[in-house]
């Protein structure tokens, strides 16, 4: 049994332009000690993703369908109870900007000290201890001092590596890293997801990668999930995905990428602009920037097609492929589109 | 882009921009932005400028277009020195600027076409009305906005078309040379591909000049003729693109480049990264000597006496670095 099982999960948010369906239909598994990414664009719902695994969602966002299982326990509907025990316990999550996620008006300290007095059995002075302990194992230099420094004291890649220690402080199963690196400088975005894979090593956890960065995600990712107005479009092994994409907006973005041999030459973007979540076409939902569509993309959502057994993906072109060469694999959907 | 035109279009000089910082309660002290930079850019070329948050680079777009002004240093464009306001106004259209934010660097109150048609109203480019009009569905042409555009606001267009209405702006005067800070990093993807397109575009088709400013280097690496390594408020590198990425020589352009993630997942496996120690220091309290002494694998106690000199190590090939005989 795979550690998280989401399957076929629909978050969406009420707003007064109506009802905006950022996540829908999405399944994937979590295998214990993997890292998955979840990559896609602004607006694609990677981080609602995230968010409805947490359940801490924005007060108009609701889960609204699917399922959610954490070591076999269902989480959709399970009260706020059980979601403290998972949230920072069992599953923690670092957000994007380091400036914003730490408490301006509390020593880092007080902070890393609260979530492990929350959740643990500690006393205070095992609490310090085990903060200090958190502190050096990120590589914060002298960490007695940084105890009673404030965040804005800190450079942003040091407040990183606090948000880090919080959020393994009580041993969580899964790490959901929410764009970690995106605003910090290349040198210091090094230096964080080197850390992240030692601590994952050591400590086995599973981590849930999300990013628009694929060059993040081909060094640190096992498997990986590609996502597009709330759906997923592709997934499947971080090889696969990279050397045998399957779906067009796939193939787009990693044909868009400049590299060490485009220079000088046009680079191929996807044409057109990101999807209104609100004006969803009746079909595939990147039929209007697809270049291969076919009539019956406008018309009808594609269905997950097996690939081979380490790759699925959403697309027309892919079922017409397979049935043309016969070699249609049936998705019994038991794997929640795990590929294993 | 520019195989037969060695002329420099800009030339800078021992460029510096401080800005003085209150320290305490009635002392400031000098924050050393840009400390002597000097370089060129030939007409036609895309120079592109790299380094991390905090090493200058804005500074550097911003002070050569004077909109900040420089504490010392000097500017040539088209080799005439520009120092009285009659220059600074005539090199204004000839020198524009992209920004950043398409978010904020747009008027929300104005429409697309009074916002690409203000640079022709402050320096008053057309004769009538009726010009103007004809000038700004042009500009909306070359960067791929309909003319049905032209009436809407800002806020009704994606990041990626409000770059866009950004960029025709810039084009307004029919500039030589323009400044893009940090053009595509608030773009997703998808988009940042369309958008660095058009930039190669317009430079063959109107002949122009660009320093690029970025921090992702795999955009600049694909845009740029030659490349300029910042840290600290100083230029530590600069060479061909395709040289600075096959042979950096500086230790500090060496981890920035291995430290790039590559989206390929073998290449990036076994990648051996150089990861740097430390943080960047504050600008504040440069260490003295060679400003990246204090991260680096090489420093010796004479980079920590003397500042190193930016010299020509082969052909185009600029360094400063104490010890480049030896690690190059």
């Amino acid at each position: 049994m795979a550690l998280l099982e989401v399957k076929d999960l629909q978050t969406s948010f009420f707003t007064d332009a109506g009802e905006v369906k950022a996540v829908n239909g999405v399944s994937f598994n979590l295998e214990r000690g993997k890292v998955l990414g979840i990559v896609g664009e602004s607006g694609s719902g990677k981080s609602v993703t995230a968010y409805s695994i947490m359940q801490i969602l924005a007060s108009t966002g609701k889960i609204v369908g699917g399922s959610i299982k954490l070591d076999g326990q269902e989480l959709v509907n399970a009260g706020e109870k059980v979601m403290k025990d998972v949230r920072g316990n069992k599953v923690s999550i670092i957000f994007q900007d380091p400036m914003t996620s730490l408490n301006p008006t509390y020593t880092i300290g007080s902070q890393l000290k609260e979530a492990i007095l929350l959740h643990t059995d500690r006393d205070k002075k095992q609490a310090y201890d085990r903060a200090v302990e958190m502190l050096r194992l990120v590589n914060v230099n002298e960490p007695e001092k940084r105890m009673k420094q404030y965040p804005h004291e800190l450079s942003g890649g040091m407040r990183q590596r606090v948000m880090i220690a919080m959020a393994l402080a009580c041993e969580p199963d899964i790490l959901i890293a929410d764009e970690p690196t995106t605003a910090l400088d290349v040198t210091i975005q090094a230096q964080i997801l080197e850390l992240m894979k030692d601590l994952q090593e050591e400590l086995g956890m599973a981590i849930i990668m999300i990013t628009h960065d694929l060059g993040v995600v081909a060094q640190m990712c096992d498997e990986v999930v590609v996502m597009y107005a709330g759906s997923i479009c592709e997934q499947g092994t971080a090889d696969e995905i990279f050397y045998n994409p399957q779906h067009e907006y796939t193939k787009g973005l990693i044909r868009s990428l400049p590299s060490v041999n485009t220079a000088g030459q046009k680079l191929k973007p996807i044409t057109g602009t990101p999807i209104d979540l609100l004006n969803m076409p009746k079909g595939c939902a990147f039929a209007p920037r697809c270049d291969a569509a076919m009539k019956i993309c406008i018309d009808t959502k594609p269905e997950r097609i097996l690939v081979n057994e380490d790759h699925a993906a959403t697309c027309w072109m892919c079922i017409k492929k397979a049935i043309d060469n016969g070699s249609i694999i049936v998705d019994n959907n038991s794997k929640g589109g795990d590929a294993q | 882009m520019s195989e037969n035109n060695n002329q420099n279009l800009l030339e800078v000089n021992g460029l510096k921009k401080y800005f003085n910082i209150n320290v305490g309660m009635f002392k400031s002290k000098p924050l050393k932005a840009v400390d002597d930079v000097s370089f060129s850019i030939k007409k036609g070329e895309t120079l592109g400028l790299v380094g991390e948050s905090g090493c200058g680079k804005t500074t550097v777009g911003r002070t050569i277009l004077n909109l900040y002004k420089p504490t010392a240093g000097e500017i040539k464009f088209n080799g005439k020195v520009i120092k009285t306001k009659a220059d600074l106004n005539e090199f204004r259209k000839k020198a524009t600027m992209v920004f950043q934010d398409p978010y904020s660097s747009l008027n929300p109150r104005m429409t697309v076409s009074d916002i690409i048609g203000e640079p022709l109203d402050v320096h008053k480019l057309c004769s009538d009305k009726k010009e103007r009009e004809e000038r700004i569905l042009e500009l909306m042409g070359h960067v791929g906005l309909n003319s049905e555009h032209a009436s809407r606001y800002a806020h009704e267009f994606s990041g990626g078309q409000r770059q866009r209405i950004g960029i025709a702006r810039a084009l307004a005067v029919n500039p030589e040379f323009i400044v893009c800070d940090e053009p595509v990093s608030a773009l997703d993807v998808s988009i940042q591909a369309q958008v660095i397109n058009m930039f190669g575009e317009l430079q063959q088709q109107l002949g122009l000049t660009y320093l690029f400013i970025a921090h992702d280097l795999l955009v600049v690496r694909h845009i740029s003729d030659r490349i300029a390594v910042m840290y600290l408020g100083r230029m530590v590198e600069l060479a061909d693109a395709g040289e600075i990425y096959d042979h950096p020589l500086h230790p500090y352009s060496k981890s920035l480049l291995s430290a790039v993630p590559v989206p390929d997942p073998k290449i990036a496996r076994a990648n051996k990264r150089i990861v740097l120690s430390g943080d960047i220091p504050s600008p504040l309290n440069a260490p003295s000597g060679c400003p990246f002494r204090t991260r680096c694998q090489y420093a010796t106690e004479k980079c920590a006496l003397s500042m190193p000199e930016f010299k020509e190590v082969s052909s185009g090939h600029f360094v400063a670095c104490h010890r480049v005989d030896e690690i190059g």
